[in-house]
C-alpha cells in the first residue's frame, strides 16, 4: 500500500525547554484508519499539530503522497489535502452549519454578496457525498455535539482533505454518537480517505483501527497492525516496559485516617458525570498516589478537596470534620494545603515579588500582620528563611517570580504550602515541567513530610513518581476508582496501565483503608 | 395633560424623533459592527467629532458637498484605523486607547478650527454647506404620516439605509460572515485561514465609516456649523444603544429609536411637572437593568442545566 | 547600562512617551505660532512665572489627584470601573444639598459634608461592584451608564431643589461659610483640599501596600485565580475596590466645591473622572506616582491656558499632546522590540538573573 503520510525524525522542543517530539517517525498507509495512542504528554497531539501546520518542528521531514512538504500553517496543510478535527471544535456557535462550512471559502453572488443558497447547496452536496447528515440552516449552538462534530468533519472534507486527523473525537460523545462516528469513519475509508485517530480509549482503538502507533515520552515506541495487539498489550506499551524500582523507604509509622472521602460525585456544567461515588482515605504517615490518564476527573477531584469546587454529592472529612461547603480559606485553616497542578495559573502571581507570593495563605495571621497592618519586616525575614530552607535560587526576597526558572517557581509554591505546617497535603503533578534537581528536592520534601506524620494525596501523570513515592496507589478511570494497590513494592507501571486505560477493572473497589 | 399628550402624539413629535435619532443610529451601527468582531469601538465620540469637523472644513473650502462627504468619511475610517493600529498592533488596551483618541479628537478639532477661523467656539464664520432636505412628492401631502416622513434631511433617510446596509454587510457578505466568525470563535476563523487581526481592523474601519456619517450630519444637517465638542456624549449613548440592542440591526434600530424618543420627549416634559433630567436618564438606567438581567440569566442557565440533568437522570457518562 | 534600562523599562517608556509629546508640542507650536519661541516659553515655563499661575497649578491638581487615586484602587484589582465621574458628580451634589440645608459649627460641618459626599459616591460605585461580583456584569458598561444616571440625578437635585434663583446662572445656593474649605495662601484659591489630596495619596499608598485589604486587592489584580486559590474572597475585593473608588472621587469632587467654587455650579460634568483615568495610566496605578502625574497634567493644562492667553496658540493643543502621550504609554508593544533585543543580548552574555 502507498504511504500517504510519512514523518521522519521529527524533533519539537517548546520554548520552555520541554521536548515534545524526539526523533519521531511515523508512516501512515493510504486508505487505513491509523490510531495514535499515548498518555497525555506523550507527544501525539504535538505531532498532529506539526502535521497540520499549527506548530513548526525544529527538525525532521514530512512527506505527503511521496513528496516532501513544508507545512507552515493550517492553510498549507489544507491546501495539500490534510484536514483536522480538533478536540475543541472550531466552529462559530451563532452561525449556521452552511456558514461554518464555507467560512474562508465563501461562494459569491455578483462578486460581492454571500451566496447563502449556494452555501446550503454545497453543504447538502458534501453531506450526501460522504453520507453525513447535517441540517444546513441550523445554528451550531442549537445542535448536539455529535452533529457538530460531523460538521467539523464535513468542513475538512469540503476542503478536499484526503487525510483526516481526529484528535480524541470520542471524548465528547455519548456511546450512541460514538457508534455513528465509527460508521462514518469506516464509510470514509471505503471512499478512499485516510484517517488518523488520536485516542487513549483502547477499546475503541481495537474496534476501529487498522494500524496503531504507540507513543510515550515524546518518542514512537512501535507501530503495528491493530489485529496483532490486545488492549492489554497496547496499555503496557503506552505505559512503559521499563521497570522502575526506585522507591522511597516504607513509612515508619502509619496513623489513623486524616482525610476521608465517601461517595463523592460531581456533575459538571455540561451535565457530565465527572466523578462517580469515589471513596478513599488518606492516613497520617502515608502517601496515597492517584494514578490515571489526565482527563478522568483528577483535576476536578483535587479542586473539590481543596474547596475550589463544590461536589454534587458525597462527604469529605478532615479528622472527622466536614469540609464540604467550607471556603478555601477555612479548609486551609483546618490544616490542608494544596500544591496545584498549574503553578503559573493558580500557584503564583508572577508579576510580583517572592515575598508577596509567600504570604498568600498567611498574610492575615499574627506574625505577618497586626490587625490590618502588614508587618513587612517580619514578612521579609520569613521569606528569607524560606528561600534558604528550600534552596530557592533568587537574588532577593523582592525578586519578581517571573524572573525565576520553572523549577524554582515550583519550589516557591512548595515552600509556601509545606511551611504552613498542614496535616494534609494535596499535591497535584508537583514535579511537572521542572528540572531534575528541583524534582529530587520536592520528592525529598514530600517524603520528609510523610515521615513527620502528614497525610499526603499525590495525583500525578508521572507513573515513575507515583510508584516511587506512594505507600498505596489507587487508579482513577472515568471518575471511578478502577484499582487499589495496597503494596507498592510489588507493582510496576505495566500493572497500572490496563486499569488506567479502562482495559481492566477491579470490582467494587475503593481506596478506603480496611479496618 | 391633554395638551402634552396632544404634543406627543402629534406629527411634529414623530418628525423630531427621527431627526434626533439620526446621528445616534449611525454611531450605534458603528459600535455594533465593531462588537460583532469581538472588539468594541469606544472612540465613536471622537470619530464623529473629527468627521463633523472635516466635513465642515472641506465643504467651506471646496464648495463641494461630495468632497466634504468623502473627506468626512475618510476621516472616520482613519480614526478606526488608528484605533486598530494602537490596539491590535501595539497592543494598547482598547478602552484606554479609545479614551485617548476621544481626547485627541476633541483637542485637534478645536486646534485646527482655531487655525482655520481664529475662532475656538464654532465655525460660523465659515461658509460651510448643508446636506439638503428631501421633500418626498406625494407622500408629503399625506396628513400626519407625511409630516413625519417627509422633509427630513437626506442624511436621516441615509440612516435608515445605513441600517439596511448594516444588515446586508453583516449577513449577506463574506466580510460580514468573517466578522461574525471572528467575534464568536477566533480560533475557528484562524483554523480556516482567516486573519483575525486583519478582520478586526476592517470591522473598526467600517465602524468609523458609519460613525462618520453621524458626525457629518451633526455639523451639516442638524445644524450648519461645527462647534467644539458638539457630539455632546452621543458617542457614549451610541454604546448604550448598541448594547441595549444586542448589537443586531433590528435591536440597534429600536434602541436608537428609544433613546431618540426619550431625548425628544425631554423637551416636551419640561412643560409637565416631570423634570427632563429624570426622563433623560431612563435609557441609561434601562441599559444597566438590561445588562444585569442578561448576566444573571447567563449565570442561572448553567446551574439549571446541571440540576435538570440530575433530576431527569439524563446524565451523560464520559465513555 | 543595559541592565539598568531593563530594570526601569516601564519608567523609561513613560519618559520617552512624554518626551515625544513634548517634541510634538514644539513642532505644533512652530507650525502655528507667529512667535514660536515666545509661545514655547509661555507653554513650558509659563506656569511657573507668576504667583497666580503657580497657585493655579496646585488648584488644578487637587481634584485630579483624588480621581487618580480612586481609579488606581480599582485598576489595581483589574476592575475597569470608569464611574469616577458619576460618583464625583452625584456625591458633590448630595454633599452640597446637605451643606446648604444644615447649620453647624465648621469643625463638624466640613468633615460631615465631605463624609456624606464620599458615602454617596461609595454607594453609587457599589452598584457596578455588586453587579460584577454577583453576576459578572461588565463594570465598564454599567459604570459608564451609571455616570449618565448620576449626572442627571445630580443635575435634577440641584436644579430643582437647591437652585439659587437670584444668581444669574443655573447654580446652587452658596454654601454656608461653615462648609467652606479654607484657603490658606493669600491671593490664591489654594485650599485645604490639596493638603487632603496629598494626605489621601499617602493613605491610599499605605492602604494598598501595607494593609491586608490592600494585599488582597493587588493580588486579585495580579492573578485572580491565584487570589482565589489562596482563599482570598475575590467577591469582596471586587466590591471593596469599587466602593473605595466612589468614595475617593466624590470626596475629591466635594473638596473642589467647598474650596474653589463654594457652590455647585457644574451644569456639565467637570471631567475630573476622565483626568483620573489619565493620571492613573501615567502613574501605573501607583498612588505615589499619581501625585506627580497629576501635577504634570495640571502643569500641561495651566501651560496650555497661559499659551492660550499670551500667544496665538490655542490651549487645545494640550489635549492633543496629552492624548498622544497616553496612546504611547498604553501601547504595551511600544518599544517592546527594543526591549526584546536588549533582553536577548543580556541573556546571551549570561547577564540575566
Amino acid at each position: 500500500m502507498e504511504k500517504i503520510l510519512e514523518a521522519k525524525d521529527v524533533l519539537k522542543v517548546y520554548e520552555n525547554g520541554v521536548i515534545a517530539n524526539r526523533a519521531v517517525s511515523i508512516a501512515v498507509e493510504e486508505n487505513t484508519i491509523h490510531a495514535v495512542v499515548g498518555e497525555n504528554g506523550a507527544g501525539k497531539t504535538t505531532l498532529m499539530k506539526i502535521i497540520f501546520g499549527i506548530e513548526q518542528a525544529q527538525d525532521g521531514e514530512i512527506f505527503f503522497k511521496g513528496e516532501k512538504v513544508h507545512i507552515r500553517s493550517p492553510r498549507d496543510a489544507i491546501r495539500i489535502g490534510i484536514g483536522m478535527v480538533h478536540q475543541h471544535l472550531m466552529l462559530a456557535p451563532d452561525l449556521t452549519v452552511a456558514e461554518n462550512m464555507v467560512l474562508g471559502n465563501e461562494p459569491l453572488r455578483a462578486k460581492l454578496f454571500l451566496d447563502t443558497d449556494r452555501a446550503g447547496e454545497i453543504t447538502l452536496q458534501v453531506s450526501e457525498e460522504y453520507g453525513l447528515q447535517v441540517p444546513p440552516n441550523k445554528k451550531i449552538k442549537d445542535l448536539p455535539i455529535g452533529v457538530r462534530q460531523r460538521v467539523e468533519i464535513l468542513k475538512a472534507l469540503f476542503r478536499n482533505a484526503e487525510l483526516l486527523i481526529l484528535d480524541e473525537p470520542t471524548s465528547v460523545l455519548t456511546p450512541q454518537e460514538t457508534e455513528v462516528l465509527f460508521k462514518t469513519l469506516k464509510n470514509l475509508k471505503k471512499q478512499g480517505k485516510t484517517i488518523i485517530f488520536i485516542s487513549h480509549k483502547l477499546n475503541e482503538v481495537k474496534q476501529i483501527a487498522d494500524r496503531v502507533t504507540i507513543m510515550r515520552d515524546a518518542r514512537v515506541i512501535d507501530t503495528r497492525d491493530a489485529s496483532e495487539l490486545t488492549e492489554h498489550d497496547i496499555a503496557q506499551l503506552m505505559v512503559g516496559r521499563d521497570i522502575s524500582f526506585e522507591r522511597i523507604p516504607a513509612p515508619v509509622t502509619l496513623g489513623e485516617s486524616l482525610l476521608s472521602v465517601r461517595n463523592l460525585s460531581y456533575v459538571n456544567d455540561e451535565a457530565i458525570l465527572v466523578l462517580n461515588k469515589m471513596s478513599f482515605d488518606v492516613r497520617s504517615g502515608e502517601i496515597l498516589g492517584l494514578a490515571g490518564v489526565v482527563g478522568n476527573g483528577q483535576t476536578e477531584l483535587v479542586r473539590i478537596l481543596t474547596g475550589l469546587l463544590q461536589p454534587s454529592e458525597g462527604e469529605i472529612t478532615l479528622r472527622g470534620e466536614n469540609l464540604i461547603g467550607l471556603s478555601p480559606r477555612r479548609i486551609r485553616e483546618k490544616g490542608l494545603c494544596h500544591i496545584p497542578e498549574d503553578r503559573m495559573e493558580d500557584g503564583v502571581a508572577e508579576e510580583t515579588t517572592l515575598e508577596e507570593n509567600f504570604i498568600l495563605d498567611r498574610y492575615y495571621k499574627p506574625g505577618f500582620s497586626k490587625g490590618l497592618r502588614l508587618l513587612w519586616k517580619d514578612i521579609s525575614q520569613h521569606s528569607r528563611e524560606l528561600i534558604e530552607k528550600f534552596n530557592i535560587l533568587a537574588q532577593s526576597t523582592k525578586t519578581l517570580v517571573s524572573a525565576l526558572s520553572g523549577g524554582n517557581i515550583q519550589k516557591v509554591v512548595v515552600a509556601r504550602e509545606l511551611s504552613s505546617d498542614p496535616d494534609v497535603i494535596i499535591a497535584a503533578h508537583p514535579t511537572r515541567g521542572i528540572d531534575v534537581g528541583s524534582e529530587e528536592m520536592v520528592h525529598r520534601l514530600l517524603q520528609e513530610a510523610r515521615d513527620r506524620g502528614k497525610a499526603i494525596f499525590l495525583a500525578s501523570a508521572d507513573l515513575d513518581e507515583i510508584l516511587k513515592l506512594s505507600t498505596r496507589v489507587i487508579v482513577i478511570y472515568n471518575g471511578e476508582i478502577a484499582a487499589h494497590f495496597q503494596d507498592v513494592s510489588k507493582i510496576t507501571a505495566g500493572d497500572l496501565g490496563p486499569y488506567m486505560l479502562g482495559v481492566q477493572r477491579e470490582e467494587a473497589v475503593s481506596g478506603k483503608v480496611s479496618a | 395633560m391633554n395638551p402634552l399628550l396632544q404634543s406627543i402624539l402629534s406629527a411634529e413629535f414623530g418628525f423630531a424623533i427621527f431627526r434626533v435619532m439620526t446621528p445616534l443610529l449611525f454611531a450605534s451601527i458603528g459600535v455594533s459592527i465593531s462588537r460583532l468582531a469581538g472588539t468594541i469601538n469606544i472612540s465613536m465620540e471622537g470619530t464623529m467629532l473629527v468627521s463633523a469637523f472635516v466635513g465642515v472644513l472641506v465643504s467651506a473650502f471646496t464648495n463641494s458637498l461630495i468632497l466634504a462627504l468623502l473627506a468626512g468619511v475618510a476621516a472616520g475610517v482613519a480614526m478606526g484605523a488608528i484605533l486598530s493600529y494602537f490596539h491590535l498592533r501595539l497592543k494598547a488596551d482598547i478602552i484606554l486607547a479609545a479614551i485617548a483618541l476621544n481626547m485627541f479628537a476633541s483637542g485637534i478639532t478645536v486646534f485646527l478650527l482655531f487655525l482655520a477661523t481664529g475662532d475656538k467656539g464654532s465655525s460660523s464664520s465659515l461658509k460651510s454647506m448643508l446636506f439638503p432636505e428631501v421633500h418626498i412628492p406625494l407622500i408629503k401631502s399625506i396628513p400626519v404620516l407625511g409630516t413625519i416622513i417627509s422633509g427630513h434631511n437626506i442624511m436621516t433617510y441615509g440612516a435608515f439605509l445605513a441600517i439596511i446596509l448594516f444588515y446586508i454587510i453583516t449577513f449577506k457578505t463574506p466580510l460580514g460572515l468573517r466578522i461574525r466568525a471572528v467575534g464568536q470563535n477566533p480560533h475557528a476563523a484562524e483554523s480556516v485561514g482567516i486573519n483575525v487581526n486583519r478582520t478586526r481592523m476592517w470591522a473598526l474601519m467600517l465602524s468609523g465609516f458609519f460613525g462618520a456619517f453621524g458626525g457629518l450630519y451633526l455639523s451639516m444637517g442638524y445644524v450648519s456649523w461645527f462647534a467644539r465638542d458638539m457630539t455632546a456624549g452621543r458617542g457614549w449613548i451610541a454604546i448604550a444603544a448598541a448594547t441595549l440592542g444586542g448589537y443586531m440591526p433590528l435591536g440597534t434600530f429600536l434602541a436608537s429609536l428609544l433613546f431618540g424618543a426619550v431625548n425628544a420627549l425631554a423637551i416636551y416634559f419640561a412643560s409637565l411637572q416631570i423634570p427632563s433630567e429624570l426622563i433623560a436618564l431612563i435609557p441609561y438606567l434601562a441599559t444597566v437593568i438590561a445588562l444585569t438581567i442578561y448576566s444573571a440569566q447567563a449565570q442561572k442557565k448553567r446551574h439549571r442545566k446541571v440540576e435538570e440533568a440530575k433530576q431527569v437522570g439524563t446524565i451523560k457518562e464520559t465513555t | 547600562m543595559e541592565k539598568f534600562l531593563l530594570k526601569y523599562f516601564t519608567l523609561i517608556r513613560v519618559i520617552i512617551a512624554i518626551g515625544i509629546g513634548i517634541v510634538i508640542s514644539v513642532f505644533l507650536i512652530y507650525l502655528t505660532s507667529q512667535e514660536p519661541g515666545f509661545s514655547l516659553r509661555s507653554f513650558l515655563l509659563g506656569p511657573f512665572l507668576t504667583r497666580s499661575r503657580l497657585a493655579h497649578l496646585f488648584e488644578t491638581a487637587s481634584p485630579i489627584i483624588f480621581c487618580g487615586l480612586a481609579i488606581a484602587v480599582a485598576f489595581q484589582a483589574k476592575q475597569f470601573n470608569i464611574g469616577a465621574e458619576g460618583s464625583l458628580y452625584l456625591g458633590a451634589a448630595v454633599g452640597t444639598a446637605f451643606a446648604v440645608s444644615t447649620n453647624m459649627p465648621a469643625f463638624i460641618h466640613v468633615p460631615l459634608v465631605l463624609l456624606i459626599a464620599g458615602l454617596t459616591g461609595a454607594l453609587w460605585s457599589f452598584i457596578p461592584g455588586i453587579l460584577k461580583a454577583k453576576w459578572k456584569a461588565s463594570e465598564l458598561v454599567s459604570s459608564l451608564m451609571l455616570n449618565y444616571v448620576a449626572y442627571f440625578l445630580g443635575l435634577y437635585l440641584i436644579n430643582y431643589h437647591f437652585r439659587d434663583k437670584e444668581a444669574g446662572f443655573l447654580v446652587s445656593f452658596k454654601l454656608p461659610e461653615t462648609a467652606w474649605l479654607a484657603r490658606f495662601i493669600p491671593d490664591t484659591r489654594i485650599h485645604y483640599g490639596i493638603i487632603l489630596a496629598l494626605v489621601f495619596a499617602v493613605l491610599v499608598y499605605y492602604f494598598l501596600y501595607h494593609t491586608t485589604a490592600g494585599y488582597e486587592i493587588r493580588s486579585t489584580g495580579f492573578n485572580e485565580r491565584f487570589a482565589r486559590f489562596g482563599g482570598i474572597s475575590v467577591f469582596k475585593v471586587i466590591i471593596l475596590c469599587q466602593v473605595i473608588l466612589g468614595f475617593l472621587a466624590a470626596f475629591g469632587g466635594m473638596t473642589e466645591v467647598m474650596g474653589i467654587h463654594r457652590r455647585f455650579l457644574w451644569q456639565s460634568s467637570p471631567g475630573y473622572g476622565w483626568d483620573g483615568i489619565i493620571v492613573a495610566i501615567i502613574g501605573r496605578s501607583h498612588p505615589l506616582l499619581i501625585v506627580p502625574a497629576s501635577f504634570f497634567l495640571a502643569y500641561m493644562r495651566v501651560g496650555g491656558r497661559v499659551l492660550n492667553l499670551m500667544s496665538d496658540v490655542p490651549a487645545e493643543m494640550v489635549m492633543v499632546i496629552q492624548s498622544i502621550i497616553i496612546l504611547l504609554i498604553t501601547a504595551e508593544a511600544f518599544l517592546s522590540q527594543w526591549k526584546y533585543r536588549i533582553t536577548v543580548r543580556q541573556a546571551e552574555r549570561g547577564g540575566a538573573a
